[in-house]
């Protein structure tokens, strides 16, 4: 294959990447802006969701379409309560102590990460796509699912950006966020938005992590390289900055996928590491964010 | 501080190391090899205590500092010939020079940038291990030959594979560290960092240089636990990047947070309890990790000054 047609399938390959990490680091940067909390077991909560994709679409062994549309509904739904579940029993009481609650949140990665390899077990497993329609490209063919993953990370994106900026429930988000003592005083429930906003963040991991897994398997440990990179993502972009969290997810996903087609993979994620501990020693408030107040 | 309580201290924390050293001729096999371990790992706890209890910064990268002494002897070993005393001092140097680098470059930020910088600088050694697994033999590891292991002095040689021998290496650095902690908090310096701590801000309005200070606490935090590096690849001859990976760096919070942050004995009390609790947990089910999880959010939540914290807290005030 010519340079230009490889570079055109590492692009591909990095939208695909980009799309996935937008939502992703999208769940961590609402909880890390509303709640200025860091949360650490973000990374499980979408190892979670990729597991429960495939016991649903198993469990189900339906037609493969079914069993994915049940699992985009399931899946994020669960790990939302679970993370509900952990905001009040743990959270809630740590008063979210910025340095407590990386220590808690820590705690809960261990306890899911073993729950996960105890009843999923160590097995890598796949989930069978949707539908396997392949675009037919002049130099290759590409998978049609991938290209529809893209698509539904950008409407899922969309529409976040109007719930935050169009209605009541975005309104009171953005409130919290900006004076947590100023909304409680305005009668805002903080506590149930910080409740919310954990669980909306957990679900929108779970959510990207459905549309993954049937490219890449559902693994125990595969939240880790997502945490990562959601945070180098968030860190880039600024806090709680939704237009430059999508793209700091296009300059990562893409320069990865490039990166890793030519060179190693291992290569391309020093090379992010470096540059995200760069940015945030030079530039704390990242490229797009404004100072914190 | 009277002269009694200096001598009471001094007293408490001597007879701790004679209790450690008569174990050496008590302990069965089993928990003989297990309590070397644990005061090589001791030592690296209270390496992280130091930054973490006294000076109130949090790292979640200190598996760096670790690695560094781990790998700077392992490597000069395997590749440089350099014998043990030579290799230990490499691995001292490696500690020092990439905590003073990550130090200068960390200290810029504060809070949750600060910990997400170490946690960063940790994630891409780790990296830079396995990409040069030609030499590092990524996670595979290196294996360090008992030949290389052996510290000859004149006509005398001392074979560090020998279990006694090894333990009494183990606590001879676990002894000169918890004593250079001892110091380190109760001179002016120690008061600073906990100065820094309490109100940063007070601390430079007061006129003292914080940055230095901090940098000073990053350096040292980092020369000591590359020495407990150092001693782990010498004395179990294993190296390996498992122990440049992000659980290296919960590790010791985890264990300085049980025994109780800005306790000088605490970091061993929790190394010890989290140690044999993981050990007694492991031999009935393999989910150790649940358990390390369950612990570190009961602590959080129920006990945020550890056991010694408590102790100090109920019982004994003059403890340091």
């Amino acid at each position: 294959m010519a340079f230009g047609p490889h570079l055109l399938l590492a692009t591909l390959e990095g939208l695909v990447t980009a799309a996935v990490l937008a939502l992703t680091a999208l769940g961590l940067s609402l909880v890390f802006g509303v709640m200025r909390i860091v949360n650490v077991a973000h990374g499980e909560f979408f190892m979670l969701g990729a597991v429960l994709a495939w016991a649903v679409a198993t469990a189900l062994g339906t037609h493969p379409a079914l069993g994915f549309v049940a699992a985009l509904i399931v899946a994020p739904l669960v790990v939302g309560s679970v993370a509900l579940l952990s905001e009040r029993l743990v959270l809630r009481r740590l008063n979210y102590d910025p340095e407590a609650t990386i220590v808690a949140t820590i705690g809960l990665l261990y306890i899911i990460q073993q729950l996960a390899l105890s009843f999923y077990g160590p097995e890598a497993r796949p989930v069978t796509p949707p539908f396997s329609y392949r675009v037919l490209l002049p130099w290759f063919g590409y998978s049609g699912y991938k290209l529809s993953v893209i698509a539904a990370s950008a409407l899922l994106l969309i529409a976040t950006w109007l719930v935050l900026t169009r209605t009541k429930i975005g309104l009171v988000m953005r409130a919290t966020q900006y004076d947590r003592e100023m909304a409680q005083a305005f009668a805002i429930p903080v506590e149930r938005v910080y409740a919310g906003v954990f669980a909306l963040g957990a679900m929108l991991a779970a959510t990207a992590a459905v549309l993954i897994v049937p490219i890449s398997q559902a693994h125990y440990l595969m939240g880790q390289d997502p945490l990562l990179l959601s945070f180098i993502v968030v860190i880039i972009g600024g806090l709680g900055s939704l237009r430059g969290t999508v793209v700091a997810a296009l300059l990562i996903g893409l320069s990865d996928g490039i990166i890793s087609m030519f060179f190693s993979p291992t290569l391309a994620k020093l090379i992010a590491t470096l540059a995200v501990a760069m940015v945030l020693v030079f530039r704390p408030q990242g490229l797009f964010g404004t100072t914190a107040r | 501080m009277t002269e009694a309580s200096t001598a009471r201290v001094y007293g408490l924390h001597a007879a701790v190391v004679a209790v450690l050293f008569a174990l050496n001729f008590l302990l069965p096999d089993y928990h003989h090899g297990l309590f070397a371990r644990i005061l090589v790992l001791a030592t690296f706890a209270m390496g992280y205590n130091l930054l973490f209890g006294y000076a109130g910064l949090l790292s979640l990268g200190h598996a760096m500092f670790f690695a560094a002494g781990l790998y700077g002897s392992g490597l000069a070993i395997t590749y440089l010939g350099f014998g043990v005393p030579a290799a230990f001092i490499a691995g001292l140097v490696c500690g020092a020079l990439l905590a003073l680098v990550v130090g200068l470059l960390a200290l810029r930020t504060s809070g949750v940038a600060f910990m997400i910088v170490t946690m960063m600088f940790a994630q891409a050694l780790l990296l830079t291990i396995v990409y040069f697994n030609q030499w590092t033999g990524g996670d595979q590891g290196l294996v360090l030959q008992q030949a290389s292991r052996i510290v000859t002095i004149g006509n005398a040689s001392v074979d560090l594979t020998v279990p006694t021998v090894r333990y009494v290496a183990a606590l001879v650095l676990f002894a000169v560290v918890l004593f250079a902690t001892l110091a380190i908090v109760r001179s002016r310096f120690g008061r600073v960092l906990v100065a820094i701590r309490e109100n940063e801000e007070r601390t430079r309005m007061l006129g003292y240089d914080t940055f230095a200070n901090k940098l000073a606490a990053i350096v040292l935090s980092g020369v000591f636990c590359a020495a407990a590096g150092a001693a782990y690849a010498l004395l179990f001859g294993y190296v390996g990047s498992n122990f440049a990976s992000v659980q290296y760096s919960i590790l010791p919070l985890l264990w300085v947070l049980a025994g109780g942050a800005a306790t000088t004995l605490g970091p061993l009390i929790g190394t010890l309890f989290i140690y044999y609790v993981t050990d007694i947990a492991s031999s009935y089910t393999s989910a150790w990790l649940l358990i390390v999880g369950v612990a570190l959010i009961l602590l959080v939540l129920f006990a945020p000054k550890g056991i010694l914290g408590a102790v100090r807290k109920r019982w004994i005030r003059w403890l340091p």
